[in-house]
């Protein structure tokens, strides 16, 4: 048997998927960057074929995507995680749709026309507004566990408008709001509508709309707030955080000419 | 589609030439900087340089060294200083690196040419607005600061259609520098001079041009990336023998390129258009990663700026004010979308990168839906890249480079 390996290499975390030659998801894992990619990379594919055999593993491909991508030496191809998350999305979504991934460091909206072909892409400016890395830099600010945001959200009780686009300005405007009394739920509210601002205003949403990415993983209720925003039910698929590592995957089969879809 | 090894930028063999040009260029300004003649006067870039050199001045052109300042990437170091005296961050990084390494006293002339300490001090300093209206404050601050005389012409913006009436101004403005010039040059006005001075200005603009059309063969000779190395003749030496001289060694060379079917890119598969200005401290690293990705950047806005099709010596004044206002920065929307269509079908382009440049609005024409109406009426794909010319903390490179590589994926499934 021979594997299909595609990984991720993210500002925040790095992924793995591992298919077999019908496309089957065989293994993953999502483990942190750090700061030695290469190594993330390696670890995360010893992660992800755990319970696999080992003699199998010689005989693979790889593709690399993500911001560490030519950091995975033992990648045979990269591509650019727009491509690779259009691939994955497409694969779960087989219309046309666009793509919001909001990732630790960019978000991103690909639009993915009927035959998923990619028809147009947006990613953030040089700014960390509306993505994953202003939630982790607002939790630590806070002294809250990343995890516990979205507990904390869907405890809100009030809208609390956080207006700036900045990281460093909003913590100022957070200090302000503390010391008004506001309870941290809203304020854990106010900072996930706002990078929902953010990353809805890259682009023009129309039609069916799919998320993905790591902040869409672990917090639901920021989806259940992108889905009151935009008025219509948002499609999330199966290892929302793995789309881009499961792109790569794909592509690697396609290589061999192999079932993807 | 991936970034491979970095391949080779093939050599221009005229570059060396150019270089030598460019250097006796900068002596003679020294020269007479230091000798106190001819007088020296410093011009905007698409200013009324042919009526200065008609009036023996030599002319020197802080753009240019904006431009020098970004290419060696000393810019970072200069702009604060600037910004330390109240010209802010988001304003021209090429006035707040060149008056930032002024208030220094250095300058990358000196790093180039041994002997050069500093800038060629102005006798005078002439601006047109036509670009924006930074090239005035520009000015204004070195008015003030070396005690000389700035003039100016204020010309239209956002203009449409262009009518006699907005010529007629332009004219008289050019007209009405004269009498200063002369007072502070000590020659006269000659108006045979000034002919002949923007008939060689002309024949530089219209190999430039052929330069530049030498892009339409397939594979394109040239890249954006070069293009903006050797069109520094036909800014700062427009007017003389030397630049026509240039532009015919560099042509001839284009041509051979093309005869033999040799692209400045490698199996090119993609051409592409470059909208706004160039990221002066990354051309050699993004010329070398479109190389890898097989795409060549082949045709801009920017190098066709210095294109000045109107010149004519039968009319001077009136077709010098023509050739200056109906560039493209000084258009309107509907214009440099006819115009962009036009290059695009013109090269057989794929898809059009905009550079929104931080500090430079007027060069960013991403700012008012452009790439969504090329895009859609087009039917090419058109990304926008955020950087800025001189000042590269406005500028991601992995995020930059992801882009470009996705766009390039893009046209490579279309």
């Amino acid at each position: 048997m021979e594997y299909f390996v595609g990984i991720d290499v993210g500002a925040s975390t790095t992924k793995a998927v591992i298919l077999d030659k019908s496309a089957q998801i065989l293994g993953h894992s999502v483990i942190h960057s750090g700061a030695d990619f290469g190594a993330a990379a390696e670890d995360v594919l010893h992660k992800a074929s755990v319970g696999l055999k080992k003699e199998n593993l010689g005989r693979k491909i790889v593709i690399s995507t993500g911001y560490g991508r030519r950091n995975v030496l033992f990648a045979d191809l990269t591509k650019t995680e727009i491509s690779c998350h259009a691939k994955g999305s497409y694969h779960y979504f087989q219309r046309a749709h666009t793509l919001i991934d909001i990732g630790g460091q960019d978000s991103k909206i690909i639009k993915i026309d009927d035959g998923g072909k990619r028809i147009g892409f947006k990613m953030n400016r040089k700014c960390a507004a509306g993505t994953g890395a202003f939630l982790e830099e607002i939790a630590n600010r806070l002294k809250i566990k990343i995890e516990k945001l979205n507990g904390l959200a869907e405890k809100a009780t009030k809208n609390v408008t956080i207006g700036s686009y900045c990281t460093v300005f909003t913590a100022t405007e957070i200090l302000t709001k503390i010391r008004q009394n506001i309870r941290v739920e809203d304020i854990v509210k106010g900072i996930f509508e706002s990078v929902i601002k953010r990353a809805l205003e890259m682009d023009l949403l129309e039609g069916n709309i799919v998320m993905s990415g790591g902040v869409v993983a672990h917090n639901p209720y920021f989806v259940k707030m992108c889905e009151q925003k935009l008025g219509k039910e948002i499609f999330v698929p199966p290892l929302p955080q793995l789309i881009g590592a499961l792109g790569g995957a794909l592509f690697a089969l396609e290589t061999k000419g192999g079932k993807h879809a | 589609m991936s970034e491979e090894k970095k391949p080779a930028i093939k050599k221009i063999q005229a570059t060396g030439h150019m270089r030598k040009i460019m250097a006796d260029y900068f002596y003679e300004l020294d020269n007479a900087m230091k000798q106190g003649s001819p007088k020296i006067a410093w011009c905007t870039s698409v200013g009324p340089a042919e009526l200065l050199l008609s009036l023996g001045f030599l002319v020197y052109y802080p753009e240019n060294h904006g431009a020098m300042l970004g290419s060696s990437r000393q810019a970072a170091s200069y702009i604060p200083v600037a910004n330390a005296i109240g010209y802010s961050p988001d304003i021209c990084s090429y006035l707040t690196s060149d008056v930032g390494a002024f208030i220094k006293k250095e300058t990358p002339l000196s790093r180039a040419y041994e002997g050069i300490e500093g800038v060629p001090i102005p006798d005078v300093l002439v601006y047109n607005t036509n670009q924006c209206r930074d090239v005035q404050d520009w000015f204004s601050w070195y008015s003030k600061e070396l005690n000389v005389p700035a003039l100016g012409i204020s010309t239209y913006r956002n203009i449409g259609n262009i009518t006699e009436d907005h010529l007629s101004s332009i004219e008289k403005q050019i007209k009405g520098l004269i009498p200063q010039l002369e007072e502070i040059g000590g020659n006269k006005f000659d108006i045979d001079k000034f002919r002949h001075i923007l008939g060689l200005s002309y024949d530089c603009t219209q190999l430039w041009k052929k330069v530049l059309e030498t892009n339409k063969s397939i594979p394109a000779p040239i890249s954006f990336f070069d293009e903006t190395i050797h069109m520094g003749p036909a800014v700062v030496l427009r007017g003389t023998e030397t630049a026509v001289e240039y532009y015919e060694v560099l042509l001839q060379e284009l041509e051979e390129r093309v005869a033999q079917k040799e692209g400045a890119v490698q199996d090119e598969k993609f051409r592409v258009y470059w909208e706004g200005m160039p990221i002066w401290g990354k051309l050699r690293d993004l010329a070398e990663f479109f190389i890898s990705l097989r795409t060549a950047v082949i045709a801009s806005t920017y190098c066709n700026s210095w294109i000045f099709d109107s010149f004519d010596p039968d009319d001077p004044f009136m077709s010098m004010a023509r050739a200056y206002t109906e560039i493209f920065i000084v258009r309107d929307e509907n214009f440099k979308e006819l115009y962009i269509e036009k290059m695009v079908d013109m090269y057989g382009i794929n898809g059009i990168l905009f550079h929104d440049a931080k500090t430079c609005p007027n060069n960013s024409n991403n700012r008012y839906g452009m790439p969504e109406r090329l895009e859609k009426k087009l039917g090419i794909p058109a990304l926008t890249i955020n950087g800025d010319l001189n000042d590269l903390r406005c500028y991601s490179e992995e995020q930059a480079k992801t882009n470009i590589e996705a766009f390039v994926e893009q046209l490579a499934n279309k």
